[in-house]
């Protein structure tokens, strides 16, 4: 019998909590951010407007397209760079954000770590661990994306998404550090749930990503139509078509992994239970959410349901996710009711 | 959409009845209707996470039917509690799988066709390929002494061969054309494997959906409890409970035999979750063959047995007090382990006994087995404890006819107390049964006694065979080694065209085409770019920088991913 190591698990606790106050820390500075920059440009923009060549030259940017998007932008009600690059202005508050998040994340790594080592298992057993654990997976993966892409528009979201995981995880479902249940004994708990976890991470960036596209889309039909603009912070944000493909590509592999965590799930079952497929709500879930993320996939190359459709695919499926893991594992009974609560 | 669907109804002519057939199929084949029934298949899958099912719960769906008499049978008109067998759930996987193929296989024979023929033609004006640019070579006359310096071709014609060459190096097939003309060319292609993927995945699915079919035809599922001691054998009348395929015949039982030997179960003993089963292990004997020497196995939770073309799991636990029952003539009507039924976590478990051999009246037991019996304030009995620290019987008695004589078949586990006449209960005045370990209780009016000799463990077995699961796993993997090709390979084309320009100057141009989506064709186009210049320009590179007139896409993500 495996001996939990009390103390550390206290100290893991500490930790999580710690963590959780920085990423709010972060939060706060990601929407500072938002709130500055926006100011600053509308600021900007009531200069440039005033010369007419400047004028001018954003018409020129607006053919040209691409490289130039930057300006082009502007005449959509965008200052964002539409291949999310680094441009090179310093945004001061986005960068206390980044870091407070990469401490957020390096003290929340700690928590999870000794979490899994006071209890001598993967740090996935039940719902509190899988909250934990995928909110740091949803971190480090944009903390990676950050490295490549100026994601940092998305951080208000993303790191608000990981405040609420935790928060969820820490008061909805605390549960100390506890040896496995015999049914939760297997190599499959490594494999099947760290890839439903990474696999959740990445639909939490592309739910927050396809949420900004629909705002963006129906902002700018509102300006093309003469209308004010009541979210100036989505200057900051690209365009609605960038957003898409950028969640497009995040969801492909997204998707990829869901399915692998499908056949896991089934080789799993088909160990501890005796066969691969039985619709218990778990499984029914986790193939609704799959086939909504197909739809998405097959919307994605129908004339007619790209952009805001899709988009709003991507979001359904990301609501049947959090369906699955709150309300089916709380309410609903099944064979996958051990995930402990 | 709907506006202009019907505008092209409206503008159709008199199909008449092959027409109409053909046109039905265009329909349903059409990625839209393909669309429309994967997403109706996603809602129509959720009632059955809604209410009970019959496969995996009957009991719970009769008394679900019992208990809402008014909107219980509606629903079961609708097939609510067979979700996933009903006629409309059928309807909408079929209907996607028809569909599928109809999609799949025209795209497999246009695939077929793809693969045998050569890149397509070059289009006459690259620049309008979304991802495109040209560069200049100097001309010979520029160049060093040499003539040949960097291996710079001289000619249009050795600059579309090299640069053949350098497309097949990176996965494309090439293929040269107008040779001999003034603007020879190039025509590449590569990514095949993208729409391979593509229908291996889809095939895939139906292989899936097959293996499905041919495991509830030729596989059964049967379900055993087995007290320690005691011993399974498989055939048809071992079980407790069977549920054959279709096709299942009683000669595909093979005769092997388990005794469970020995069952432990480990508890945690630690604070913080004190009682959590942390351990189950079954020590069993298994024999392949009725005369076959005995084989020491192990089973666990997620650890099945293989035995006999079978795969047995372990699936539940519990208590089998050992019970005496002499009747009210003296004589051993029920001597044995009587399984009871864990309620919860700490195994208090509800039992019931039925002894039609006690004479002359037969009697009946229901009540509660406790490992660890104590009793709360209010004087209720409850368990304590998962492990058998203090055993103990807490039972209500009856006597009548228990209605097993007219050959009906009843549950084992349920006793039907309308027929009979209450002896004891634990809310009569005199109180109910209540047994520590060893000791006998005497019935009142005489009807017998009842001891509690001794305690052992059972074991819940399943014991499964599906002959088609290994197709599954198959057939899956494929779907998602195809899936993972079709959404991560590029299918690209690339055209490459050269010509001497007025001042003698050999004149690159370049274009290239994504099949499907794919972020990375900007980044391709500036790696090809980049690897023709330094093959022909390694040594003019600086001064050549402005020449180039590189209009980049307008995609996203362009030329970062490379």
């Amino acid at each position: 019998m495996q001996n939990i190591n009390q103390t550390l698990g206290q100290y893991s606790e500490l930790f999580m909590l710690l963590a959780a106050l920085a990423y709010t820390a972060a939060f706060l500075a990601f929407t500072w951010d938002l709130v500055k920059s926006s100011r600053r440009i509308r600021e900007m923009e009531a200069g440039l407007a005033e010369t007419a060549e400047e004028r001018q030259l954003v018409l020129a940017g607006a053919v040209a397209g691409g490289k130039r998007g930057k300006s082009a932008g502007a005449l959509q009600g965008s200052t964002a760079d539409d291949a999310m690059d680094y441009q090179g202005e310093k945004r001061s508050a986005a960068r206390i954000a980044v870091a407070l998040t990469v401490l957020a994340a390096a003290v929340h790594a700690v928590a999870v770590v000794s979490r899994g080592v006071a209890a001598g298992r993967v740090p996935w057993g039940n719902m509190y661990e899988f909250c934990t654990t995928g909110g740091l997976v949803v971190a480090v993966v944009f903390l990676l994306v950050l490295t490549r892409k100026d994601l940092r528009f998305l951080g208000t979201f993303v790191i608000g998404l990981v405040v609420v995981m935790l928060c969820a995880a820490t008061i909805g479902f605390p549960t100390p550090v506890a040896n496995l249940v015999p049914a939760l004994q297997s190599y499959w708990l490594i494999i099947h749930v760290s890839v439903a976890v990474a696999a959740s991470a990445l639909f939490t960036l592309t739910f927050a990503m396809s949420v900004l596209q629909l705002l963006q889309a129906s902002r700018v039909a509102r300006l093309a139509a003469g209308g004010g603009d009541r979210m100036p912070f989505m200057r900051l944000v690209p365009s609605a078509l960038s957003l898409e493909n950028l969640s497009y590509r995040i969801n492909a592999i997204a998707f990829v992994l869901w399915t692998f965590t499908l056949m896991a799930g089934a080789i799993w079952a088909e160990k501890a239970w005796g066969r691969y497929w039985g619709w218990d709500t778990k499984e029914v879930w986790t193939f609704v959410i799959w086939v909504v993320y197909a739809g998405y996939l097959h919307a994605r190359a129908t004339r007619g349901w790209t952009g805001t459709r899709a988009a709003w695919l991507s979001i359904v499926g990301y609501l049947c996710i959090v369906f699955n893991f709150t309300i089916v594992n709380i309410y609903f009974s099944g064979l996958h009711s051990y995930a402990g609560v | 959409m709907a506006a202009k669907d019907r505008g092209d109804n409206v503008a159709l002519p008199a199909l008449g009845f092959l027409g109409t057939l053909r046109w039905m199929w265009t329909q349903l084949t059409s990625m839209r209707t393909a669309l429309f029934l994967l997403l109706l298949l996603a809602v129509a899958a959720v009632p059955g996470s809604l209410f009970p099912q019959r496969p995996a719960n009957p009991a719970v769906v009769t008394q679900y039917i019992r208990d809402n008499p008014e909107t219980g049978p509606i629903l079961d008109w609708f097939q609510l509690f067979d979700v996933y067998s009903s006629v409309w759930f059928s309807a909408i996987y079929l209907l996607l799988f028809i569909s599928l193929i109809g999609c799949v296989i025209p795209r497999a024979i246009a695939h077929g066709r793809a693969w045998r023929s050569k890149p397509p033609r070059t289009p006459s004006r690259l620049s309008r390929m979304p991802v495109h640019g040209s560069f200049a070579l100097p001309s010979g006359s520029d160049s060093q002494s040499g003539g040949q310096a960097g291996g710079r071709p001289t000619s249009p014609h050795a600059a579309v061969v090299d640069a053949a060459a350098l497309l097949k190096k990176r996965g494309y097939r090439v293929d040269v054309r107008d040779e001999q003309g003034s603007q020879p060319s190039v025509g590449a292609e590569r990514g095949f494997l993208k729409e391979l993927g593509n229908l291996v995945f889809h095939l895939s699915l139906i292989g899936v959906l097959v293996s499905v079919a041919v495991g509830g035809l030729f596989g059964y599922r049967g379900q055993k409890i087995v007290v320690e001691g005691e011993t399974f054998v498989n055939t048809l009348v071992g079980y407790d409970s069977f549920t054959p395929g279709t096709n299942f015949s009683e000669d595909n039982l093979d005769p092997y035999s388990i005794t469970l030997e020995k069952f432990d179960v480990t508890f945690d003993r630690q604070l913080t979750h004190y009682g959590q089963p942390i351990d189950f292990t079954a020590t069993m004997s298994t024999k392949t063959a009725p005369g076959a020497e005995p084989e020491q196995r192990i089973l666990k939770v997620n650890e099945p047995l293989t035995i006999g073309g079978t795969s047995v799991y372990l699936v539940g636990n519990g208590y089998a007090p050992v019970v005496t029952v002499r009747d009210g003539d003296g004589n051993i009507a029920h001597q044995g382990p009587v399984v009871s039924i864990p309620q919860d976590g700490l195994f208090t478990s509800l039992m019931v006994l039925k002894v039609p051999d006690a004479r002359p009246e037969q009697l009946g037991f229901v009540g509660f087995f406790l490992p660890t019996a104590a009793i709360d304030e209010n004087g209720v009995s409850f368990s304590r404890d998962p492990d058998p620290f203090l055993p103990q019987l807490n039972l209500n008695s009856y006597y009548g006819d228990l209605g097993l004589d007219d050959g009906e078949p009843q549950n084992v586990y349920v006793l039907d107390t309308d027929t009979l006449t209450e002896l004891n209960s634990r809310n009569s005045e005199a109180g109910g049964i209540v047994l520590d370990a060893g000791e006998t209780f005497e019935l009142p009016e005489g009807k017998g006694s009842i001891t509690f000799d001794g305690l052992r463990r059972y074991a819940a077995l399943d014991i499964t065979h599906d002959p088609a699961e290994l197709g599954a796993l198959v057939f899956s993997s494929l779907a998602l080694a195809g899936l993972s090709a079709s959404l991560f390979i590029g299918r690209r084309r690339v055209w490459i065209r050269a010509a001497s320009g007025p001042d003698g100057r050999v004149t690159v141009e370049y274009g290239l085409l994504a099949r499907g989506e794919d972020h990375r064709l900007a980044g391709e186009g500036a790696a090809i770019e980049k690897l023709l210049r330094e093959r022909w320009l390694a040594d003019t590179i600086e001064h050549d920088e402005n020449e180039t007139a590189h209009v980049g896409a307008s995609a996203p993500g362009s030329g970062k991913d490379n």
